[in-house]
């Protein structure tokens, strides 16, 4: 028997297999396609503290292997959240994971103390590269004290597994990491979208109504896997790695790198089964070679 | 209704061009087609062009329930497209559908479609809807020139025909909301379907508007996804921003902020 589950920071997985947050959903969505029990987890669509409409159209540029987005965290807010789409998500056979994202402290702290309260909502994700409106728009993921503050403050007052995910629009991705691990983190999850901007020359004009956006796609995965690998060796909590996973050989390469699960996105939008496609692909890979158990694929990058 | 979306390898039957920039695609499903209505729309994978990454939409051109087939118009805008325009009977087609909402049935019986361009594309589908339901609408559809005017023994199966081109080589000269059968002080018609550019659905939008006639148009977002989680292909409605490929493509024009 194949071992394909894994454990972190307490929560047992069945595969290392989850689906990024905005790509993914409410994972209803998915259900004409698969059932989202086959997945590890499901890292929902951001919650914000109240209703947010989000930036104005065009949000999407497509690039090379890539896509620009600036969605803008449209979504209803954290008490439609809790009344209205977690009673429908909750018994999926998967870990639904809630990616907290905020403009002030204050927000963050308010929407993390709401889910802490979800019985069924082990572990929630906090989207630090959002703007803080409190200190002229800087993401507080990009600086390490606000990344190490924000972190600080959710933690106490959440209760269960804290995610952190990072930011890549950063000089030093370890030093946020540490800043973040030393807040309370238990469990890193990177990267977020490159920032990133697309022109069209023919209108002498940027493609996204917000000028600037968020990358990602197999563009990315070069840097992405760079920052796993890095992060794993200096911080000692579990990463998740995320950044152009298209199939089951990218998943391994990530798992190589050093994480210990990882989290299909923008391939979600090309091809629905794209996730549960990885899953069954990296079954065969570890049959094709002769492994037990993929916790021992888990940064076993070898490097000399 | 909730009709099942699923992402199927589509053999291609036939690929026609009809001029230069356009050409129809026939592609033919391995079991029996789900059911699929007038608006719906497709996404296509398209292989082997690097540097399209993402799926390309386009509107159910018709529907052929016996023969497992659908077609669609496509007009060749980049790589993609220009990709799609060389594939050969037998080639494989990824396609996730059927997506979006649909034009709704009307309860009248003196209906309008226009179209502009290859906003034509799901106006012969609903046309034949009509027909099935009793009504013979006006069709009337423009296009740059003559040489792009095409399928029109098609349409006019299903509905009194008028043209505009662009340059005046066929049908009436000028854009379609200028066409003469609009020119009157009462129009007599009470719906209105609209598919093409968005200046010529707004276009469209004002008059329907100012004649109180009930109008839906379908709208060309660009999307990543197609079925409801990237949200990037949302429009201002009087609900907030709506995802143009769930919730439309398919809106009536008092649920816009258009006019």
């Amino acid at each position: 028997m194949t071992n394909l589950s894994v454990n972190i920071a307490g929560i047992t997985f069945k595969n290392p297999v989850t689906t990024a947050s905005g790509t993914f959903g409410y994972g209803e969505e998915f259900r004409d396609f698969f059932d989202p029990g086959k997945l590890g987890g499901i890292f929902v669509k951001a919650v914000t503290g109240s209703n947010r409409e989000g930036n104005a159209y065009p949000r999407m540029a497509e690039t090379a292997s890539g896509m620009l987005n600036s969605v803008g965290l449209q979504n209803k807010g954290v008490d439609h959240f809790v009344r209205e789409i977690y009673p429908r998500i909750k018994d999926f056979d998967t870990h639904i994971i809630v990616n907290v994202s905020g403009s002030t402290i204050e927000e963050y702290v308010r929407v993390a103390e709401q889910i802490n309260e979800l019985q069924n909502i082990p572990a929630i994700e906090l989207n630090i590269s959002c703007p803080n409106v409190k200190q002229g728009g800087m993401a507080f993921g990009t600086i390490p004290e606000m990344s190490e503050e924000v972190t600080r403050a959710v933690r106490n007052v959440y209760k269960k597994v804290l995610m952190v995910k990072l930011s890549p629009n950063v000089t030093s991705i370890t030093e946020i990491a540490k800043a973040v691990t030393d807040g309370g983190a238990d469990v890193l999850t990177l990267i977020n979208t490159l920032l990133g901007m697309a022109i069209d020359a023919e209108r002498q004009r940027p493609i996204l109504s917000t000028i600037t956006g968020g990358l990602s796609g197999p563009a990315i995965k070069p840097i992405a896997l760079r920052m796993v690998w890095q992060v794993h060796k200096a911080v000692k909590i579990p990463v998740i790695g995320l950044g152009g996973i298209m199939n089951a050989t990218d998943a391994i390469e990530f798992l190589l790198a050093g994480a210990s699960a990882i989290q299909v996105g923008t391939a979600n939008f090309i091809d629905p089964m794209a996730s549960v496609n990885i899953v069954e692909g990296l079954k065969a890979y570890l049959q094709k070679n002769h492994i037990a158990d993929v916790n021992d694929l888990i940064g076993a990058l070898k490097t000399d | 209704m909730e009709i099942k979306k699923t992402v199927q390898d589509l053999t291609v039957a036939r690929n026609i061009s009809l001029n230069n920039r356009h050409f129809l695609l026939d592609l033919i499903a391995p079991e029996p087609l789900p059911l699929m209505l007038p608006g719906q729309f497709v996404q296509v994978l398209v292989n082997d062009s690097p540097t399209t990454f993402l799926r390309r939409p386009f509107s159910i051109h018709q529907v052929d329930y016996p023969r497992k087939s659908i077609r669609l118009l496509v007009q060749i805008k980049g790589d993609g497209t220009r990709h799609l325009s060389s594939l050969r009977e037998g080639e494989a087609l990824n396609v996730l559908y059927p997506l979006g909402n649909s034009f709704s049935l009307p309860s009248v019986k003196n209906v309008l479609l226009i179209g502009g361009g290859c906003g034509v594309a799901p106006l012969l589908f609903l046309a034949q809807f009509l027909n099935q339901n009793r009504i013979r609408p006006t069709i009337l559809v423009g296009f740059r020139t003559k040489e792009e005017v095409s399928e029109i023994e098609a349409y006019s199966a299903f509905g009194d025909v008028f043209i505009t081109t662009d340059d005046g080589t066929e049908g009436e000269h000028g854009l379609v909301p200028d066409h003469s059968i609009l020119q009157k002080e009462r129009l007599p018609f009470e719906k209105i379907y609209c598919c093409g550019p968005d200046a010529m659905m707004k276009a469209v939008a004002r008059l329907a508007a100012l004649h109180k006639i009930d109008c839906e148009v379908s709208l060309e977002n660009t999307m990543a996804c197609g079925f409801g989680v990237c949200l990037c292909c949302v429009t201002p409605t009087d609900r907030g921003n709506e995802r143009v490929c769930v919730e439309g493509p398919v809106f009536n024009i008092k649920r816009l902020d258009w006019i």
